[in-house]
This record gives C-alpha cells, sequence and structure tokens, in this order.
C-alpha cells in the first residue's frame, strides 16, 4: 500500500471533568487518544456512564475540553476558538441525536429545519441554490418534496431519524458523530438507516464516529472500533481484531454479553463478566500496549503478560 | 428446553378482542385492532414488531394510563389474582376507570419498568424515599418497615452498600444503578405482573445482562409473569417463552419462542428476522422491508401488511386474514396459510440463517 491515510481527527490525551460539587469531580473522560482516518467509520463502544457521549460533545466543542488536544482536518479545535476555527468546526462537522424529536424545531417545517444551518453559515449564493440543496438531499435520505412541508410531528420515528441525518449531511460534513443515532427505532428502519449512512459514506466520503450500544450493528458498520470504560479507552483496533482478538476483560466480557437471536443457545449461555475492582485492574499507571499496527490494549506490564499470551 | 408441559396453567391476565382508538386533530386513529393474548402464571412473554404497532398502548391498557384521548371501543382484559384474604378475584380491567387501575393494582400487583430511568425517579428524592411510597401507600408499612424493605430490595436488585445508596440521588447513580433502583420499586409491593417496556434499551450489553437475570432470578423465585416490550431479538431470545408480534395495531403472529424464531411463517416476521444483522452479514448492504407502514388514520382494507408484502395474494388486498392455528402453540394471521393458498417459501438467506442457528443450538439441547 503505497496510500498514507490521513488522520481526519487526532484527539490526543483528551480529558472531560465535571465538577459535580465542591468536593466531588466527574472525570468522565479520563485522557484518552484515537484517530479517525477519512471516509472511515469508528465506532465507540463502552459502558453505560463511560464517557462516549462525553467525548463525542467535546470533540464537537459543545464542552470545554479540561485537557488535551482535539486536532480536527488539521486545525487544532481544543482551546479557544478562533472565528474561522468556529466556522470550520460548526460547518464541517455535524451530530446526530438519539432522540431526533429533541433536536427538530417543532413548530417549523421539515424543509426550514433542514436549510438552517445553510441559511446561518451562508452556505449558499441563490435561492435557487438552496432550494437545489435541500431537495437533493431530500431525495438522498428517501423524503419526498411534499413531505419536506410538513411538521416534524407528522413523521414516525424512522422518517424523523431522515430529517435530523438530511439536516447533518445538507452541510456537506466531512465528519459526523453519530450518538445512538438508531437505538430508538425497530430493527427493520435501524437497518435502513444504516443504510442510508453507508450509501451516503460510499458516495461523499463522510467520516463518521459511530456510538451505540448494539454491538452487532457497530461490528456491521464500524472500520475500527474503540471499547470505552470509565472514562478510558481500553482497548482499540480493527472491527476484526477487536471481534476475533479481544485482549482486555472488558472487552472479552463485553463481546460475551451480545445476545444472541438464538433462543435455545442464548438461554444456556452465561455471559462472562467483568468487575475491575474485584480483578485488580489499574488504568491510571496503565499504558498503550501494542498488539498490531491497528491494534491497542490499555495495560499495566504486569497484566498485558497475563492477557496476552 | 422444557418440552414437558404442566396440566393447567394458572391464566393471569387474558385481553379478548380488544380494540382501542385516540382521537386526534386529524380523526382518529384505530391503534390496536383486535388483540387477544394470554399472559400465564410465571410465564415471560415478549411483544415485538414495528414502531407504532401499539406495543405500548396495549401495555398502557393495563397499567391504566392510557393517554387520556384514547378511548377503548371494544373487548376486556380479565385480571385474576389472589386477594389480601388469599380469595382468588377476576375482574375485566376494560370495565373500570383508568384512575381505578391505578388506585387499586398499578403498582401494586401490576408493576412497570420504563426504558428511562430518569423519567420515571423523581430527581428531587431520595432514592429509599422513592422506593418506600408505594409501600406505604398500598400496603400500610410503616416507614421503619418501609425502610427495612427498601433496604433488602436494594440489596436484592445487586445495589452494593444499600443503606448508603439508601440515602442518595438518582443523579448520583450511573444509569445501570438507576435501573436497578427502578425495578427494587417496581418489586417492591410483591406484583404479580411486571411490564417492561424498552427496560435496558440504553443500557450497555453487559448491564443488560445483569439486569435480565435479576429480573428473572426475582421473577422465578417469587412466581411473577412477565411482559417485555422490545426491538432487540437478541434479548427476546434471550428471556421470552412466548412472543407476540404486532403489525398495525394486530397480532400477526404469535407463538413459543422456538415457533416464532425457528419456524416463522408471516411474511412480516420474516422481515423482522430477515433485518437483523447477522454476525456474519458479508453483504455491504443490510436487509429492509420495503415501504412504510400503513396510515392508522385510514381504514385498512385486507391484510394492512399487503402492500409491502411481495408474497401477497389477491386476497390481501381484499379481506383481513383469520387467524390460523398451525399447530403447537403457533398461531398465524396471514393468507397464506390458507390450506387453498400457493405455497410460499421463506426468504433464502433467512431459511439458511436458521439451519445454522439451529445447528448451533444442537450444542447445547
Ligand atoms: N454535564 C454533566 N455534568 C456532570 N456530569 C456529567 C455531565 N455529563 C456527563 N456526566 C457524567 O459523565 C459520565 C459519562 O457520561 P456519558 O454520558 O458520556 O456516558 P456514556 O458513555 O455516553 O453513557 P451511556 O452509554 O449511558 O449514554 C457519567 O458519569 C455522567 O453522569
Ligand atoms: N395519545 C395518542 N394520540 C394519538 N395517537 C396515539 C397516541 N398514543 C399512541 N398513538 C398511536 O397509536 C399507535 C401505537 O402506538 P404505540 O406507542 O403503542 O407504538 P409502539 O408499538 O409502542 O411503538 P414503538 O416501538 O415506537 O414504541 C401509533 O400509531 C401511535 O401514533
Ligand atoms: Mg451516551
Ligand atoms: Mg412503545
Amino acid at each position: 500500500m503505497s496510500e498514507i491515510k490521513q488522520p481526519l481527527l487526532r484527539v490526543e490525551n483528551l480529558k472531560q471533568y465535571f465538577r459535580v460539587s465542591k468536593s466531588f469531580t466527574t472525570k468522565a473522560v479520563d485522557g484518552i487518544s484515537f484517530e479517525i482516518y477519512e471516509g472511515e467509520t469508528y465506532g465507540l463502544v463502552g459502558e453505560s456512564g463511560s464517557g462516549k457521549s462525553t467525548t463525542g460533545r467535546s470533540i464537537i466543542r459543545l464542552y470545554n475540553p479540561t485537557a488535551g488536544k482535539i486536532i480536527f482536518d488539521g486545525v487544532d479545535i481544543s482551546g479557544k476558538l478562533t472565528k474561522e476555527a468556529e466556522k470550520h468546526l460548526r460547518t464541517n462537522m455535524q451530530m446526530i441525536f438519539q432522540d431526533p424529536m429533541a433536536c427538530l424545531n417543532p413548530r417549523k417545517k421539515v424543509k426550514e429545519i433542514i436549510a438552517q444551518g445553510l441559511l446561518i453559515h451562508h452556505k449558499f449564493e441563490t435561492k435557487e441554490q438552496l432550494n437545489d440543496k435541500v431537495n437533493r438531499i431530500l431525495d438522498k435520505v428517501g423524503l419526498s418534496a411534499e413531505q419536506a412541508t410538513r411538521f416534524p410531528h407528522q413523521f414516525s420515528g424512522g422518517q424523523r431519524q431522515r430529517i435530523g441525518i438530511a439536516r447533518a449531511l445538507v452541510m456537506n460534513p466531512k465528519l459526523v458523530i453519530a450518538d445512538e443515532c438508531i437505538s430508538a427505532l425497530d430493527v427493520s428502519i435501524q437497518a435502513q438507516v444504516v443504510n442510508l449512512m453507508r450509501d451516503i459514506q460510499d458516495e461523499l466520503g463522510t467520516t463518521y464516529l459511530f456510538i451505540a450500544h448494539d454491538l452487532s450493528m457497530v461490528k456491521y458498520i464500524s472500520d475500527r472500533i474503540g471499547v470505552m470504560h470509565l472514562g478510558h479507552i481500553v482497548e482499540t483496533g480493527t472491527t476484526d481484531e477487536i471481534f476475533q482478538n479481544p485482549i482486555h476483560p472488558y472487552t472479552k466480557a463485553l463481546l460475551s454479553a451480545i445476545p444472541h437471536p438464538n433462543p435455545v443457545v442464548e438461554k444456556a449461555r452465561i455471559a462472562l463478566t467483568y468487575d475491575k475492582e474485584k480483578e485488580g485492574v489499574d488504568y491510571v499507571s496503565a499504558v498503550q500496549h501494542k498488539i498490531t499496527d491497528t491494534h491497542f490494549v490499555l495495560a499495566t506490564d504486569e497484566d498485558f503478560k497475563n492477557w496476552y499470551k | 428446553m422444557e418440552t414437558v408441559k404442566k396440566e393447567k396453567k394458572d391464566r393471569v391476565l387474558s385481553i379478548r378482542n380488544l380494540n382501542i382508538s385516540f382521537k386526534t386533530a386529524y380523526g382518529v386513529v384505530k391503534a390496536i385492532r383486535g388483540v387477544r393474548l394470554d399472559l400465564f402464571k410465571g410465564e415471560t412473554i415478549a411483544i415485538v414488531g414495528e414502531s407504532g404497532s401499539g406495543k405500548s398502548v396495549t401495555v398502557k391498557t393495563i397499567l391504566g394510563i392510557l393517554d387520556s384521548n384514547g378511548i377503548i371501543d371494544d373487548g376486556s382484559i380479565i385480571f385474576n389474582y389472589t386477594d389480601e384474604n388469599g380469595e382468588k378475584q377476576s375482574v375485566d380491567l376494560v370495565q373500570m376507570s383508568q384512575k381505578e387501575i391505578r388506585y387499586q393494582f398499578c403498582g401494586k400487583r401490576i408493576a412497570m419498568v420504563f426504558q428511562d430511568p430518569m423519567t420515571s425517579l423523581d430527581p428531587t428524592m431520595t432514592v429509599g424515599k422513592q422506593i418506600m411510597q408505594p409501600m406505604i401507600y398500598h400496603l400500610n408499612l410503616s416507614k421503619k418497615e418501609a425502610k427495612l424493605k427498601a433496604i433488602e430490595l436494594l440489596d436484592e436488585v445487586g445495589i452494593d452498600q444499600p443503606e448508603k445508596r439508601f440515602k442518595q440521588y438518582p443523579h448520583e447513580l450511573s444509569g445501570g444503578m438507576r435501573q436497578r433502583v427502578v425495578i427494587a420499586i417496581a418489586l417492591s409491593c410483591n406484583p404479580e405482573i411486571l411490564i417492561c417496556d424498552e427496560p435496558t434499551t440504553a443500557l450497555d450489553v453487559t448491564i443488560q445482562a445483569k439486569i435480565l437475570e435479576l429480573i428473572k432470578s426475582i421473577q422465578k423465585k417469587n412466581n411473577i409473569s412477565v411482559i417485555y416490550i422490545t426491538h432487540d431479538l437478541g434479548v427476546v431470545a434471550k428471556v421470552a417463552d412466548y412472543v407476540a408480534v404486532m403489525y398495525a395495531g394486530r397480532i400477526i403472529e404469535k407463538g413459543n419462542i422456538n415457533e416464532i424464531f425457528y419456524d416463522p411463517r408471516h411474511p412480516y416476521t420474516w422481515g423482522l428476522l430477515s433485518s437483523m444483522p447477522d454476525t456474519d452479514t458479508k453483504s455491504r448492504r443490510l436487509f429492509t422491508i420495503p415501504g412504510s407502514p400503513p396510515n392508522l388514520l385510514e381504514k385498512i382494507k385486507g391484510d394492512a401488511f399487503a402492500v409491502r408484502n411481495p408474497y401477497a395474494l389477491n386476497i390481501d388486498f381484499k379481506e383481513e386474514p383469520p387467524m390460523y392455528d398451525v399447530g403447537g402453540q403457533h398461531r398465524v394471521a396471514s393468507w397464506l396459510c390458507d390450506p387453498r393458498a400457493p405455497k410460499a417459501e421463506i426468504p433464502v438467506d433467512l431459511k439458511e440463517r436458521i439451519e445454522k442457528m439451529k445447528k448451533e443450538a444442537t450444542v447445547y439441547e
């Protein structure tokens, strides 16, 4: 391979703390590093409360990161943002949320919702061009021009999620952060949305950070995966490496807990468990150990010797 | 697998010909159309099906929390229980007002766990108080008794240091712990029926597994009947004895878990099972069911799934299919099950997948 892949996003030692009270601070994200290459899908999975959403929100700068660096498309966006950096970020990075209703203004027609980003950032020259952009994206997500004159509440869950996707994609972003964007949908509609995301990626080369609990979907859509536990990325690798050769005991527990849609097997199977305290696993003095060029695990030297034989 | 069926099972709940509609600004939505379903003692049933097919409305009716614009047009929901004096009672929930149901049963004999623990917990009240409340209200326990029981319950649902947690507020707990608190509240009055609507959707699979196992063990201990609503077919496979598949307000296929997963008959169920990503899905695209669900504001003619159904017969567009008995506990509302219908083969990919599943299963049998 002669082509050197460029990371579109580089996160270095990112920390995001929340001060809950005078005496208590939540270390939601506690020093994570990873890269996402152009045109790929990076899946972020892990325990509830492990900091996945916080990571996504810090990257898109809904928060001010406590420490660390975020380099997006060659620009450092981790500190105080210059006007230019802010504009670059707002137009090239978009987020799709779990609950599409929560981020769709109920009093605005679908068409207006989708055009909003373009209007704010003046990403069009003539009125025709604006209309054209909106219509093209509507077509791409499978909504008709007639439907675009309706209000969000007149749509089903799956259709609303399409509106959310259209709203994000009309900006032609380089990176889309999708946080649990399919978890509230039924299986068939999940499949529709995932297919749609894939089609758009094939066509436009969009890069995704895909945050989800449903590992069978993550496995299906991701090129690489990061596994989070208690604010740390404990393991990262290609989808095959994570699923075929998990090293960290949390990753192993996570994979074994995926329920198989096979009743006889599922009722007999017992999932592995992982208890950090009981097993005495230390994240603070652990370092990244390399297994392959793409596969890393967070471990102390001693743990690594035990886990990787 | 349990093959020996018990002679006579106690029917806890029996829903007959339930029809529910909603008055809206756009007209009347026929949300539930002739649902018939039984729940037996100690049994777990799962209701699956497309968004908007009526799963939540069905269970909300049982709980007496149907939205105020909802009308029960027809049908009955018979609830059989044993009262304080040990006598068997039988009531039709449809004949009671929603308020009466809530006052007499909801939270006491029929308890629920919803998807988002944050919306079912009061952020301004300690979790301990929230567990005590229904016991003081429904069981007339003293504060002291309720507190002891609450700490016991916290321990039972697997929360460590229960005395300490008792004094904490919901936001101080993780998502998985909050859902355990909701389960503790649900179990506090020893319910006969536990209804879980997407109880683990917001949680990761390790915590999901723990919570499902927790519900299972408590169910076994207290012989509770459980109704699950979930989109996750893996969860269904893990917990359910019996499955009802809903489409556009009707149950279109039901049967024991193995009948539904290894021998599905309705084309909608085929589509549903085919949409799951297989562990070794090779193709770049996932299977999806073409088209979209019918508008429930309009009168449905024939089989509601016909327009999306590649196997539809002429009659599907004219008349609603009856429920066919296809053997065992398996019932299917599809004209394809009529003896006069041409034979329709299950899609090849799904057939292969099921063959593979059956092969994997032989190891465990
Ligand atoms: N704004 C905030 N203020 C205080 N604490 C917060 C805030 N946002 C998140 N947290 C805490 O940070 C931790 C990480 O939360 P986050 O939402 O990132 O987890 P997650 O991995 O997305 O979990 P889930 O899978 O349940 O969505 C949690 O302990 C959470 O309670
Ligand atoms: N208060 C209401 N007013 C009008 N229509 C309603 C109301 N509540 C529910 N409906 C309609 O009844 C139908 C069934 O809704 P229900 O919530 O039971 O679906 P569901 O099967 O639980 O779907 P999901 O999987 O998305 O939760 C839907 O078409 C819905 O739009
Ligand atoms: Mg989250
Ligand atoms: Mg529902």
